[in-house]
């Protein structure tokens, strides 16, 4: 088996276990993760996993409902923030000087607030809620993908075979269509499965502090932040386990992101091998 | 140099307008009702009482108005006063920021330190043992939410060992004045050992990178071939090329070490500005927040310019260069 049958068959699998976690949230009824008083604060165990939170509610199930939802938010947000990425990053390479120095001073003003300052505000503008989590992590993670998208462009702007079309005649958006966007597809798609971890975990960590969500969804950080206060009753499970499982599929998708990384990008596919 | 340094405060202070413009609009845009808010904490009032606070806060001017009130106001000092402190934004920021500064700078410190160590140690031990198992921690540790962390250390220093207090700054029930530094420190180990623990892995990555160049380089081969230690070529050569840009990268994170000191205080109940601007967004008190987002922002502008400074020191072609 080949290098590249290796990173398949990798990215195969993560793959697999990312969708499996989804579907097993969005499957598991809500019953399932019901208030039941009678049964609250209950040890792990056979019959419950993770056991029970401070309503008897089924920690194994909510973690992985919580968990699909995170997966939602984060795929969601980062589809957003690459198209603002992609479209902030060609126009800040093909347009015209003052442009150029325009979006890079935006890119510094969004990066000089800390992203959480930031995404405080930005919910608090919304009322909360889910929307003001979308647009929040949307507007704060397209900085350093648009970045990268504009020094690719700029680095294939000066290359012959561009040259050789232009003088052929074709306009600046045929070249971009059919020259520049195939390109930079892959280095996008990588972005954005790079970018995914860091939107799953702003999501849980604002709404752990109580501005993304609605306390009775089933969010890792609602979750998380609900545990904050038997804590100190030496109610730990309720802290540890969906904690891990957030790190564990963080995890994942940092390794899928590698893969493909290798996969659709050989020449760096060697220095790649030797930092991980 | 001096030439340099100022356009940069011209472009900080640029940047803090920006900042202070983009606020402003985001608190505007807000549903929530400021007037309504105040008066939540202030008891019953009657609505002729309330036409005449509306009128005296000028709630009703067009939004550019009272943004050039909020403008001239802070210029002159004055952030307002908060709703749910009830005393000047100011007071409050000042009092808030020398706690978080004791917070941020230890964990600043944990991390500069241990990064480097650790970050000198991988690059010794390039792909044997140390490295592979210290490299995995880093990368597991840059994947771990702050606020995760911070409930697990509270867990197992405070909730099983007893050997921390659960939170605050200082024992409860005792006067500010007669808090020893001694204190002080114990109280605020936990927070900052969370915000260095998940900071550390980027620093010692980095150290990593840097001491392999540096031991590939031509001028480590010539002094192996001179009979140098390991020891000394280290000290001589791999220090002084690998710590200068760590302190940069330092420097240059103030924006990860504030956000992260958001999430730290809250779980440790540290009374420090990341608190307050949490609790200032969840009760709707905007002079708080916006007060505490400038200051953010300056900070974060203040590491920025020390990083770029630092950057022509250490490399006399960007120094001269008028680009920076």
């Amino acid at each position: 088996m080949n290098q590249i049958h290796r990173h398949i068959l990798f990215t195969t699998i993560i793959g697999a276990l990312i969708i499996m976690a989804f579907l097993s949230g969005k499957l598991i009824p809500d019953a399932a993760a019901a208030v039941n008083i009678s049964q609250k604060n209950l040890a792990p165990s056979l019959q419950h996993l993770f056991g029970t939170d401070w309503l008897g509610r089924d920690l194994f199930c909510r973690t992985l409902k919580g968990l699909s939802t995170s997966l939602t938010v984060g795929v969601t947000a980062s589809l957003i923030s690459a198209v603002i990425a992609t479209l902030i990053g060609i126009a800040a390479a093909m347009g015209s000087k003052i442009i150029d120095s325009l979006i890079s001073w935006l890119i510094d003003l969004v990066m000089g607030i800390p992203h959480i300052i930031l995404l405080i505000l930005i919910s608090f503008a919304c009322g909360r809620g889910l929307k003001g989590l979308l647009i929040g992590i949307a507007a704060t993670h397209w900085t350093s993908l648009a970045r990268l998208v504009r020094a690719e462009v700029l680095q294939l702007r000066s290359q012959q075979y561009i040259a050789v079309s232009r003088k052929l005649g074709k306009s600046n958006r045929w070249i971009l269509t059919h020259h520049m966007l195939p390109h930079l597809f892959p280095q996008i798609l990588v972005g954005v499965i790079l970018l995914f971890p860091h939107a799953i975990i702003h999501e849980a960590a604002i709404s752990f502090l109580g501005y993304g969500l609605p306390p009775e969804q089933p969010a890792i950080g609602i979750i998380l932040s609900e545990s904050t206060k038997y804590l100190s009753s030496g109610v730990w499970w309720p802290a540890i386990f969906p904690g891990l499982t957030l790190i564990i599929i963080v995890l994942l998708v940092d390794r899928l992101g590698d893969h493909l990384k290798l996969l659709l990008n050989p020449h760096t596919a060697q220095e790649q091998e030797d930092t991980h | 140099m001096i030439e340099i340094i100022s356009k940069q405060i011209l472009k900080i202070i640029l940047l803090l307008l920006a900042v202070s413009v983009i606020a402003f609009t985001l608190v505007t845009l807000s549903p929530v009702d400021p007037v309504q808010q105040y008066l939540l904490g202030a008891g019953a009032v009657s609505p002729a009482q309330r036409v005449q606070l509306e009128a005296y806060w000028g709630v009703n001017a067009p939004p550019l108005q009272r943004y050039l009130n909020w403008l001239c106001a802070l210029l002159r000092g004055d952030l307002g006063t908060s709703l749910i402190y009830r005393r000047p934004v100011m007071d409050i920021i000042a009092e808030r920021f020398s706690n978080s500064f004791a917070l941020m700078m230890c964990a600043w410190l944990f991390t500069g330190i241990f990064g480097s160590v650790l970050g000198c140690i991988m690059g010794m031990y390039k792909d044997k043992m140390p490295d592979r198992i210290i490299k995995k921690l880093c990368y597991i540790l840059c994947s771990t939410p702050t606020f995760w962390l911070g409930l697990i250390i509270l867990l197992l220093f405070s909730v099983w060992l007893r050997w921390f207090p659960i939170g605050f700054s200082t024992p409860i029930g005792m006067l500010n004045s007669d808090v020893s530094i001694w204190q002080r420190l114990y109280h605020l180990f936990l927070p900052a050992l969370t915000l260095s623990l998940v900071s550390f892995g980027n620093i010692a990555l980095h150290t990593r990178q840097k001491l392999i160049d540096v031991l590939n380089s031509e001028y480590i081969l010539f002094a192996r071939a001179r009979g140098e230690s390991d020891r000394t070529l280290l000290l001589r050569h791999g220090l002084r090329n690998t710590l200068l840009p760590a302190l940069t990268l330092q420097f240059a994170s103030f924006a990860e070490l504030f956000g992260g000191s958001v999430l730290a205080e809250t779980i440790f109940s540290y009374p420090g500005l990341g608190s307050a601007v949490s609790a200032a967004g969840l009760n709707s008190d905007v002079p708080l927040l916006l007060g505490i987002t400038l200051f953010s922002a300056l900070f974060v502008a203040i590491g920025n310019l020390i990083a770029n400074i630092l950057y022509g020191i250490i490399d006399p072609q960007i120094g001269k260069g008028a680009g920076l």
